[in-house]
This record gives structure tokens, sequence and C-alpha cells, in this order.
């Protein structure tokens, strides 16, 4: 143990850990850590001192893997952490994602960091709880039933002692269980952990800790990270994955004062320069011929979505399979069809992607951004050829990411570029870096038949959706790998949770995932990946709207056909009254009585579960009939979390997500061209909501202290897009059954139906 | 290869620089200076926002060598996190921030509007914040925040 601590010293003065602290104001309370390592070198998430660490003045230091994205997480678990040791948030520091200091637990993704990292934490600081309070009372001479404690201060009622006189500076030593890796990691089950009744700091409003820093420039973002003697470099990218350089002419660019070097290895191209602006002048100015590319693919909607359907899925996951759904829908009183139809979308951070690498002999440090900092470290020792342990990652906020940061492509070629000049380079990319080679949330096609018996109850609901897995996640190599020579050995993960959110108790139901592959195992030319509330957005779209539209048919108002089949479904039937009832819903079958006049105003409502969230919502629009212009007016949410840890935090984010599902339902669609090269390459190209289109919003938000807590935000990505398009057809009578709605399918559609 | 003198939060200095350079880099690589931020190179999303002349400015599309004798100010140049400026208080107090990268920009858009506009109106507040995006979809927050900052009632 001795002797891995000693190496792990060493590698972090080789590897220049202690450079980053010139960029950064030093904590207030700085601790060193006094985490225990395993034979590996990784840290032992069986010792309490892994976990946190006291100083003489009473400040906490906790050390997670679990990073800030700009969704205010840390905030939450600095929250459960001030609860267990009873202590102001202000005393406690996050240390988070440095790879060489924390446990691996997972990926921040899915807005499940709270369900998942919480409990761990939250045992974490309640075994340390126990420490000092069995330290007290040995100190004391009193049994721990007669202590008290309040803001870290230890009492029997007479004598006092603080957390810092009780362990400041010093290790805890204690052991505790953690069993299971990553997101499934119980962590000391023993440990008996405060009552929910008592908290006084979960629950609570509390300001978030990254705010002043953000709003100031004082922000310790990635971009603003300078190593001493750093380079800049920049990518050269191809027109299309499926390509090499034939020639590069290193004379196009020889006049360039400050370039270092043109990096080629196999098919990425980058340059190194001493400035920033030389190294983009250099980038936009060498001649790379690059070969023809020979990927063909189907790049208008109607091609693609013949692809999707006709393309033999190279698997099908079965999410749900009841009743005998060929002979209900033979049997029902009356029968539906719908195909629904949604477009390739983009993260979009507005902060393209940016990571510094140095590489050193057989070691590496990396600055970056990556939502998963372990996943990081992995994919750069492999590009590298390096032990995972000789690669470092440190951690440093990026761009709002929505899921794009589980692919630290930047990452990847700071580490090429640094290799390639033995000097530390920072990678930046442009903006059509960044929307032509972001990985994309996948397009889906979604068919959907339901049969309904004389009563107007659903007899039977088949569900089918075709979409492609995502080709840049897990085990699948990231861009710059592809282009050096790893190969994928797997077609890449599924999109997403298709199906998972149905709610809706029917008798006979099927709901199918259909995978389709995209010329593997040859690279894929549009490289996809998890996309904010990955499937279900698209999902949510077809399986509401096609629950509108059989209510329409069958003259019923749209809550009460939900209710009528939500009747087991407690907390689903809630979340959709409580929306109803704030939105002021007035009970009547859609579409809306005809209005004269240009402008028809409608209401639409929709409803999901996400990872056991339940997230419904209601849209107010106005649709101009003569241009097909439609104004969101108003969204109206009602968010069932379970426990909240932060309600204020929990509101941001539910409008956060509201607006950007409503952006991805109005504005978005990533266009390509027939080799696969992206033409949507910036924001003119690619347009997303702005101010003067933001509609109201009205949130209620549903508190169950009961309950564990559960994942907030993204789940309200996901029902926007449904309830527009509900509202729509009740102020128009027009279906529109493909996102994004643009006056241009509005208007098509009220043309048909004239 | 030319020397520059740049007057930039009240202070002047000179840089060493390719004059074509855009005054974002020269503000964040040869300055030092982290308020505004490199989004997109084109205009187009509001990230490097700095005060020139009174005007909220795309520090992106300004080549240093036609920036002339015109004082600049950063985010730098409002406040710091023990004296924040009255807009970046209200930023806070409205909790109007997810990732924040775009925050400078609609700070400096806001002083440069409440410079002018000390009142602004809802519609007015997002006509001037048009240009500028923000993906964590905060913009309810900021509109409250610039309210607040204009002490109106939010």
């Amino acid at each position: 143990m001795k002797t891995s601590e000693i190496t792990r010293r060493q590698f972090l003065k080789t590897t220049g850990a202690l450079v980053v602290s010139f960029n950064l104001l030093p904590p207030a309370r700085q601790v060193f850590a006094q985490f225990a390592t395993l034979p590996s070198g990784d840290i032992d998430p069986t010792s309490l001192d892994s976990w946190l660490a006291i100083t003489p003045d009473g400040f906490v230091t906790f050390y997670t893997s679990k990073v800030e994205i700009g969704t205010g997480t840390i905030t939450a678990l600095a929250q459960i952490v001030a609860e267990e040791l009873d202590l102001p948030i202000d005393r406690i520091k996050m240390d988070s994602g440095d790879t060489s200091r924390t446990i691996e637990q997972g990926s921040t993704v899915g807005s499940r960091t709270i369900e998942r990292a919480g409990p761990q934490i939250r045992q974490a600081a309640a075994a340390a709880r126990h420490e000092l309070l069995k330290l007290a009372a040995e100190r004391f001479g009193a049994p721990v039933e007669k202590l008290s404690i309040v803001d870290g201060v230890v009492s029997d009622g007479a004598k006092k002692v603080s957390y810092g006189q009780l362990i400041g500076g010093k290790k805890f030593n204690t052991k505790i269980t953690a069993t299971g890796t990553g997101f499934n990691m119980k962590v000391a089950p023993e440990v008996k952990a405060k009552d929910p009744k008592n908290y006084k700091i979960v629950g609570q409003p509390i300001k978030r800790t990254d705010l002043p820093t953000k709003v100031t420039a004082e922000h310790d973002y990635i971009h603003s990270v300078r190593v001493p003697r750093m380079l800049h470099g920049r990518v050269v990218r191809p027109p299309v994955i499926n390509t090499e350089p034939v020639k590069i002419d290193e004379s196009s660019v020889r006049d360039i004062p400050g370039l270092v070097k043109v990096v080629r290895e196999g098919k990425f191209v980058g340059v190194v320069a001493k400035t920033e602006w030389a190294a983009i002048k250099a980038a936009q100015t060498l001649k790379v011929t690059w070969a023809k590319p020979t990927s063909k693919v189907p790049a208008t909607p109607d091609e693609l979505f013949a692809y999707l359907k006709n393309t033999k899925p190279a698997r099908t996951l079965k999410a749900v399979a009841k009743g005998d759904i060929a002979s209900a829908l033979a049997q029902g009183k009356k029968s539906y069809q719908a195909t629904f139809r949604w477009p390739f979308q983009m993260h979009g951070m507005i902060g393209p992607s940016c990571s510094i690498a140095d590489v050193k002999g057989d070691k590496a440090t990396i600055w970056s951004g990556p939502q998963g900092p372990f996943r990081t470290r992995g994919t750069v020792a492999k590009i590298l050829g390096l032990n995972e342990q000789n690669v470092r990652i440190i951690y440093h906020e990026a761009s709002g990411s929505y899921g794009r940061m589980s692919t630290d492509d930047g990452a990847e070629d700071a580490a090429l570029l640094s290799r390639a000049v033995s000097a530390p380079v920072r990678v930046q990319w442009s903006r059509e870096d960044e929307h032509g080679w972001e990985t994309k949330g996948p397009a889906q096609l979604d068919e959907a038949k339901a049969a309904v018996d004389g009563d107007g109850k659903l007899l039977a609901w088949d569900f089918a959706d075709y979409s492609q897995p995502w080709t840049a996640s897990g085990s699948t190599p990231l861009l710059a790998s592809l282009q050096v020579g790893l190969k994928p050995n797997n077609p890449g993960g599924s999109n997403g949770t298709q199906g998972a959110g149905e709610i809706y108790a029917v008798a006979n139901q099927t709901i199918l995932a259909h995978h389709i592959n995209w010329h593997f195992p040859e690279p894929i030319p549009l490289r996809t990946s998890n996309l904010r509330a990955p499937g279900d957005v698209a999902r949510c779209f077809a399986s509401e709207c096609f629950i509108d539209e059989i209510a329409a048919d069958l003259k019923i108002d749209p809550v009460e056909f939900r209710l009528n089949h939500l009747a087991s479904n407690k907390r689903g039937a809630e979340c959709l009254k409580a929306v109803a009832d704030k939105a002021q819903w007035q009970k009547r079958p859609s579409p809306a009585p005809t209005t004269s006049g240009n402008i028809a105003k409608g209401r639409g409502i929709a409803i999901t579960q996400r990872a056991n969230s339940y997230v419904a919502t209601v849209a107010d629009v106005e649709v101009d009939k003569t241009t097909g212009q439609v104004s969101v007016k108003r969204i109206v949410c009602a968010h069932d979390c379970g426990l909240m840890i932060n309600p204020d935090g929990v509101k941001n984010q539910v409008e956060g997500n509201l607006i950007q599902g409503m952006s991805r339902a109005m504005y978005e669609e990533v266009t390509f061209d027939t080799n696969g090269g992206v033409t949507s390459l910036d924001w003119k190209t690619y347009p997303i909501l702005r101010f003067p289109e933001i509609p109201d919003l009205d949130i209620v938000l549903i508190n169950r202290p009961e309950m564990a807590p559960l994942g907030a935000g993204e789940g309200a990505t996901i029902p926007p897009a449904a309830c527009i398009a509900n509202a729509i057809f009740d102020a128009v009578g027009v279906r529109l059954r493909e996102a994004p709605f643009t006056p241009k399918r509005v208007l098509a559609g009220l043309q048909k139906k004239a | 290869m030319a020397r520059i003198l740049l007057r930039v939060n009240g202070k002047s200095q000179t840089v060493e620089t390719d004059p074509d350079t855009p005054l974002l880099y020269i503000l964040r690589d040869d300055l030092k200076l982290n308020g505004p931020k490199f989004g997109c190179g084109l205009g187009q999303c509001g990230s490097c926002t700095v005060i020139i002349n009174g005007n909220a400015v795309r520090s992106c599309q300004v080549q240093v060598k036609d920036l002339g004798n015109r004082a600049v100010t950063t985010l730098e140049g409002l406040g710091t996190t023990k004296k924040l400026h009255k807009i970046q208080q209200a930023f806070v107090d409205e909790q109007a921030v997810q990732c924040g990268y775009c925050i400078n920009g609609m700070i400096m858009t806001t002083k440069a509007l409440l410079d002018k506009n000390p009142k602004p109106n809802d519609a007015q507040i997002k006509v001037a914040l048009a240009g500028n995006l923000c993906r964590c979809g905060t913009h309810i927050r900021i509109v409250r925040a610039v309210k607040r900052a204009s002490g109106q009632k939010v």
C-alpha cells in the first residue's frame, strides 16, 4: 500500500499535477487528500478517507468523480454531505472529477446523479458522522446517544468539541463497505443515515455554489485553463469520416508565423502553433486533398425513414409484450394507425469541445470537461497505448453538454497533438468542427397501432421504434480513434429506453425497439450518441400524439381519456391532474371549435415517465393560419422526482429542459449530404430557440419526502414536443407527425385539410 | 507582427501580435481575461461579447488592428466575486445561470442595454438579447435578472 502511494505521488509530480493551481484561486481551506489506494493505483472505496477529509478548522473536502455540468448537481450533492454532517454548506468543498483522487462512481449522465450517486455520498458522509460521534463520545466519556451536533460542533450538553479538533488534518483510518462498481456501487449500507424527517439542508432551495464565479470571470472553465509552455492546436477534419488525406501540402502554411507543426497520424490531421490565431489560420489555410468519399447515405428525410423502415434490424428489444396483440387489434371496435418521424438533432454546446493534453513518455495528463472522467481516461489510454493508471484526467467544467461530453473527442485530439510535439497542447474545436462532428441524437421512426373497445377503452397498443444505436458510446472508438485506425467491434449502445416510458394500462400491448445499423462494420458517416432524454423525446412525441388522435376521434377530452387508462398508476394520474389543474384545463374534446380570424388558439397535453420520475405538460399555442407560424405562449408542467434535494435547483432544470424540448420540437433538424457530411454547420443552418420566442412557464413541483430522490430535469425535455403538436391540432385540426414543426409543415397540413 | 496599444478595463496595455487577430484571442490569450468566451467565431452566439463605445460588440468579429483608441470593457471590468456588479448580483439572486458559458454575453449585453435604457420592459429585454444564444434554457430567469438589475419588479 505504501509503495503505491509513493508511486502515485511521484506520478503526480512528474505529470504536472500541480500546474493547474496556477490558474485557480487555491480553495480557502485546502486539504491534502488522504485516500487509500488499491493495488491498481486507483482509489479504494472501502476506506472512509477516500471519500472525505476534514481540516483542522472544520472544513470538509468531499471527493467524487461526479461532475458539475451546469445542472447544479454538485450543489445538491454538497447539500447531502452538509446534511449528514450537520455543517453549513459553505464548509463543504466538493473535489470533483480528478481520476487520481476520486472513486469511479460512473458518468454524470441521464439526470440520474442524485438518484444513483446521492445515496453513495449520503452513506459515506453518514459513516463519517458516526466516526466523529464515536471520537467525541470517547473524549467526553459519554454515550453517543447523549450527543448532539450543531454546525460541526459535538456537544454532550456541557462540553463541546469541533470536527476540526476531533479529526482535523488526520485520517479516520476507518473501513466501510463498498460493493459493486460505478453507478451500482453500494456504499456503507451498514450505516444508518439521518431520518429525512429531520432534514434541515436537504429540501431547501440553497443557492448554487458555482454561480458567483460564473457571473464573474473567475470560473475555471476548461476553456480558461492555461498550462505553462502550452501550445495551441486545431484539428483539420475531412468532409466525412470515411476518407483519408491523399496529399497534405505543408508549403501552403509555411508562411504562417508561429506555426510549429503539421501533424498527421493515419487519417488524423492537425496543426500546432504558438498562438491560437496562428493555429486557426493554419487549420483554415492548410491544403489537404482528401480521397473522394465512398460512403453513401440516405440524405433526404424520405430516404432516411425508408432506410430505417426497410433495413433488417440488427436486434430488436422487446420493452413490453403482453396479451395477444394480433387478435386484440382485429377484435377492436375501432382501430388506428399512424407513423411518426423524428430527425437527427444535435446537443449544440455553446462552447465547442476544448481539452489540453501533456503527454510525456508513458504518462499523460489531460485537462478536459467530460461527463465521465474515467471513461476519458480509458479512451485516451487506448489511443496512446498507455496503461489507464498512467493517464490522469483533471476535470474542468465545459459548456453545458446534454450528453455530448459523454464522448470526449477533444481529449483524444489534444493527446495526439501533444505527443507529436512533445509539449502541452490545447485543442479548441471551431464552431464548424462542433456542429459537424459532435455526436448526433439519432433519427427515429415510430409506428403505432391501436384498437379500442365499444366503451372507448384501449384494447390493444402496438408500438415499434426504429432507430440507429449510438455509434460513439461505451466501447466504440471516438473520432480521432477511428481516424488512427481503431476499429469498432460492436454496433454501439441502444438509443435510450424506447418504450420504457409507456405508462398506460392496456391488456394487449407490444412495444418494440428495432436497432438499425448504418454501414457497420465500416465507420459510420454520421456519429451518434446519447442526446438528452435519449430515445424518449421521439417515443413520447409519437405515443402521446397517437393517444391524442384516438381521444379526438372518440370525442373524449384528452385528459379524461388518459386518466381512464391510468387507474393503476397513482403517481402518473396525480401528475396529470396537477398539470391540468394548474393550466385550468377546460374539459372538452379536441379540436377546439373553429374561430374566425387568422390566429387560432389551441391547448395540448402530454405525460411521460423517465427513470421513475413523472412529467406532464400542457402547452397553449397560437397558429397563424395564413403563414403556418406557431407561437408557443405558455407551457405548464407538473414534475414528480420523489424527494427533492433542492427545489429551486429542480425548478431551474425543469425550466431549462422545457425550453430545450420546445426548441427541439420547433426548430431543430440536422441536415447532411449523400456522403454523410453534415451541412448544419453553424447557428444559421441549425437554429435554436431565441429570447423573443420563449413561452411563459408555470411549474408545479410535486415533492415526495417519503420516496428516495430521483432524477430531475431531463424528463422535462420529453413531453413538450407532444403537447405542442397536440395543441396545434387543437387549434387548427392539423396533425403533425414529423418534427420540427416548421411553418412549412403546418401550412402543408392546413392546405391538405382544406 | 505589430505592437498594438489597447485600453481594456481602464488599463492601457501593449501587445505584440498579428494585426488581423480577432480581439477575442488577444483578450483571452494575451491579456488572460476569461470573461469573453469563444462560442462560434462567427458573430452568431454572443458568448464573446464585450462593450466598446457603449455598445455590446462581438469581440470575435473585431480585428485588433481596427480597434484604434477605443476603450474595451470586459466582464472583468464589472465586478468580482468579492464585489459583484449589480447586474451580476441580480443574476445570482435570480439563480439565472446553468452552465454559465453564455452568461458573459448576457451580462455584457444587459450592461449596454441598461446604460441606454434603464427600465426596459420584457419585450425590449428579449429583443436586446435576441442575438445571444443560451442552450441550457435559462431564458426566463435571465429576463427576470435583467428586470431585477434595473430595479423593476420581477
